[in-house]
C-alpha cells in the first residue's frame, strides 16, 4: 500500500461481501418459493424477498465501487485521500441507512412502511428497484455527494490520469441519473419512461465507465503494461459504451407506450451494445498476453479475465438474444429478462468487485505479493464454482423463458401464466440447485480469506 | 485492428460519439414526452385512475406482477387482465376484482400466494380503473396474446 488513506477501502470491501452473502441467500429463498408457493408465506411474501435481493445487490455494488475508488484514487493521483475521516463517516452513515432499510422491508408491511416514511410528501416508493423509502433515497444522495466531493478534491490536488477522469465521469453520471428516482409522474407511462433514466443509464452507461476504469487500473497493476496502451483501450471501450448505450435505452421503449421510432433506434443501437464488452475481453486477454511483469497475485488476473468474459456473455450475448424489437415482442417480461439480468449483473459488476478485492485486499492486509499459493487455489475453486453456478442458473432461466413464451405467446393452443409456470417447476428446481452452487462457491471464497499464510523462513 | 487507432483518436470517438448520442437522446426524449399523453389517453386518467396507481405503488404490486411487461415475473402480467378476466366489460371486471381481492390468499396448497391487502371496496375500484386505463395504452400491439 503506497498511501495510508487507501486503507479506508477495506471496510467498504468487507461490507460489500457481507451484503453479497445476504443477496444470494435471499435469492435462494426466492428460488425455493418459486417452487413451493407456501414456503415462508405469509411470513415473507415474494415481493419482500425480491426487494431485499435486488436492493442488496444495488447497495453492495455501490459499496464495492466506493471501496475500489478509495483504493485506486490515491494511487492514481499520487496523493493521500482528501479526507479519510469523511470517507469513514460516509461508510457508517451508509451502513446504518442500508441496514435500517432492509429491516424495514422485512419487519414492516410495505404499505405501512410508505406511511411511516413520509412517502405521501413525495411519493417515490413501490417502483421496481427504487422501492427505498424517501429518507433512504435522500440518504443515498447525501452519501454519494460526500463521496464525490472526497474523490474530486483528491483528484484536483493530484495527478490526473485517464483512469481517474473516466471514473469521475462515471460517478457524476451515477449521481445525476439517480435524481430521476425522485420524479414520479401520475401517468404510468411517463413514470416508466423516466424510471429507465435511472435504471438503464446506470447499468448500461455510467456504471460501464466505472467498470472500465477499475478494470484498467487492476490490469496496469498486475500486467505492468504501458499506461498509454491501456488508456487507448479504455477510451475505445467507453467510446463504444456511450455510442451504443445511451440510445440503447430505446430497447426498453419498444412495448411500454413510447413512440414507434424507438423500435428502430433501440434495435440498432443495442445491437452494438455487445461491442464494448467484446472489446473488454480482447483488452483483458491482450494485456495478459503482453504483460511485462509476472505478478505473484495470479488470481487477480484470472478474475479480471473472467470478469470480461462473463460480462460479455451476460450483458453482451444474453442481452442481444432479446434486444431486437421483433424478438422482444415475444420475450418482453418473461424469464429470459431474468436470465439476462442475472448473468449481466454478476458477470459485469459483481465480478469487477471480486477482481478489485482480489487485487487490493491482500495488499491492504500487508501481503504485497498477493495471498499464498494455497489461498489462491481455494479462491480459484470458488471462481469456478460461482461461474459455473451462475451459468447454469442462467441457462435454466433461459429455458424457463422459452417454455413460457411457447406456452403463452406462440401458436393457438395457449395456456395461462399460472399453468405455464407449473409446467416449468422442474426447471426451477435446476435453477435453485445452481443457485446453491453459487452460494457454496461464495462460502468457499470467504474461506480463502482465512487460509493461513505459511511462516516466513 | 487496434494498432491503427491512436489514443487521441479513441478519445475523440468517446467525446464526439458520446455527445452526439446524448444530443439525439435528448431530442427524442422531448418528442416522446410530447407523444405519451396521446398514446396513453391521458384525458381518461381520472382521479380514480391516479388513486389506483398510488395503491399499486403503495402495496408494491410490481414486486410480483409485471405491468406493460415490466416488473417481477412471479405473477401474471396485468396490462391486459381487463380483457382476460373481465372480457373488456367494465362492470364485469370490477365485480370480478372485488371478489378476487377479497378471496386472497387462496387456500390452494403450494400455489403461489397473493397476500391479503385489506383494501376497501372503493380502493379495489380505483385499482380496477387504473388497470382498465392501462389496458388501453398504445404499446405497439403488445402483449402479443391475451395470456399476457
Amino acid at each position: 500500500m503506497k498511501y495510508t488513506s487507501q486503507s479506508v477501502a477495506k471496510p467498504y470491501f468487507i461490507f460489500a461481501l457481507i451484503l453479497l452473502a445476504g443477496e444470494i441467500l435471499f435469492g435462494l429463498l426466492m428460488g425455493i418459493q418459486y417452487i413451493w408457493g407456501d414456503f415462508l408465506f405469509p411470513l415473507i411474501p415474494f415481493n419482500v424477498l425480491r426487494m431485499v435481493h435486488t436492493n442488496l445487490l444495488i447497495v453492495l455494488l455501490l459499496f464495492g465501487f466506493m471501496g475500489a475508488t478509495y483504493y485506486l484514487i490515491p494511487e492514481e493521483s499520487e496523493n493521500e485521500l482528501w479526507s479519510p475521516k469523511l470517507a469513514m463517516i460516509t461508510f457508517w452513515v451508509f451502513v446504518v441507512a442500508g441496514v435500517l432499510t432492509i429491516l424495514g422491508y422485512l419487519f414492516v408491511p410495505y404499505a405501512q412502511l410508505t406511511e411511516l416514511t413520509f412517502n405521501n410528501l413525495l411519493p417515490t416508493m413501490g417502483r421496481e428497484f427504487l422501492e427505498q423509502p424517501l429518507p433512504t433515497k435522500v440518504g443515498i444522495v447525501l452519501v454519494v455527494l460526500s463521496y464525490l466531493l472526497n474523490v474530486s478534491m483528491t483528484i484536483l490536488k493530484g495527478r490526473r490520469t485517464v483512469i481517474t477522469t473516466v471514473l469521475l465521469t462515471g460517478l457524476l453520471g451515477l449521481a445525476v441519473f439517480f435524481l430521476f428516482a425522485f420524479y414520479v409522474p401520475d401517468n404510468l407511462i411517463m413514470d416508466k419512461f423516466f424510471w429507465w433514466f435511472t435504471v438503464h443509464l446506470w447499468v448500461e452507461a455510467t456504471w460501464e465507465l466505472i467498470l472500465g476504469a477499475i478494470l484498467a487500473f487492476v490490469l496496469i497493476k498486475v500486467t505492468g503494461v504501458d499506461r498509454e496502451h491501456i488508456d487507448k483501450w479504455l477510451y475505445l471501450i467507453i467510446a463504444m459504451t456511450m455510442v451504443s448505450g445511451i440510445l440503447g435505452t430505446g430497447h426498453h421503449f419498444f412495448y411500454m407506450g413510447a413512440p414507434e421510432y424507438w423500435l428502430w433506434i433501440g434495435s440498432i443501437s443495442s445491437a452494438v451494445e455487445p461491442l464494448p464488452f467484446l472489446l473488454m475481453v480482447l483488452f483483458a486477454f491482450t494485456m495478459a498476453r503482453d504483460r511485462k511483469i509476472k505478478h505473484d497475485n495470479e488470481i487477480a488476473l484470472t478474475w479480471a479475465k473472467g470478469n470480461a468474459v462473463m460480462g460479455f456473455l451476460g450483458a453482451g450475448v444474453w442481452g442481444f438474444f432479446h434486444t431486437l424489437a421483433p424478438v422482444n415482442m415475444y420475450t418482453h417480461g418473461t424469464q429470459l429478462t431474468a436470465a439476462h439480468g442475472h448473468l449481466s449483473f454478476y458477470g459485469a459488476y459483481v465480478m469487477i468487485i471480486f477482481t478489485v478485492i482480489s487485487y487490493a485486499m491482500p495488499i491492504l492486509r500487508g501481503r504485497p505479493h498477493g495471498n499464498c499459493a494455497k489461498a489462491q487455489k481455494v479462491e480459484l475453486t470458488s471462481f469456478w464454482m460461482m461461474n459455473i453456478g451462475m451459468l447454469g442458473l442462467t441457462l435454466a432461466l433461459s429455458a424457463a423463458g422459452i417454455v413460457q413464451i411457447m406456452d403463452q405467446r406462440v401458436g393457438t393452443d395457449l395456456i395461462g401464466f399460472m399453468e405455464s409456470q407449473e409446467s416449468i417447476n422442474g426447471i426451477y428446481m435446476v435453477r435453485a440447485g445452481f443457485g446453491l452452487l453459487v452460494f457454496t462457491g461464495l462460502l468457499t471464497y470467504f474461506y480463502s480469506f482465512f487460509v493461513k499464510e505459511p511462516a516466513k523462513s | 485492428m487496434t494498432e491503427r487507432i491512436t489514443k487521441s483518436m479513441a478519445k475523440n470517438i468517446y467525446y464526439g460519439g458520446g455527445t452526439f448520442a446524448l444530443m439525439i437522446f435528448i431530442a427524442l426524449t422531448f418528442d416522446t414526452v410530447h407523444q405519451i399523453p396521446k398514446r396513453s389517453n391521458q384525458q381518461n386518467m381520472t382521479e380514480s385512475v391516479v388513486a389506483g396507481k398510488k395503491l399499486w405503488e403503495k402495496n408494491d404490486c410490481v414486486g410480483c406482477h409485471s405491468i406493460v411487461g415490466e416488473g417481477a415475473y412471479y405473477a401474471p402480467e396485468l396490462m391486459n387482465v381487463f380483457q382476460r378476466r373481465g372480457a373488456s366489460d367494465e362492470t364485469a371486471f370490477k365485480a370480478y376484482m372485488q371478489g378476487w381481492m377479497a378471496a386472497q390468499p387462496l387456500a390452494i396448497p403450494n400455489r403461489r400466494k397473493m397476500p391479503q391487502f385489506h383494501l376497501t371496496p372503493t380502493e379495489v375500484d380505483n385499482l380496477s380503473d387504473f388497470l382498465i386505463w392501462t389496458s388501453k395504452i398504445d404499446a405497439n400491439d403488445w402483449p402479443p396474446t391475451i395470456e399476457g
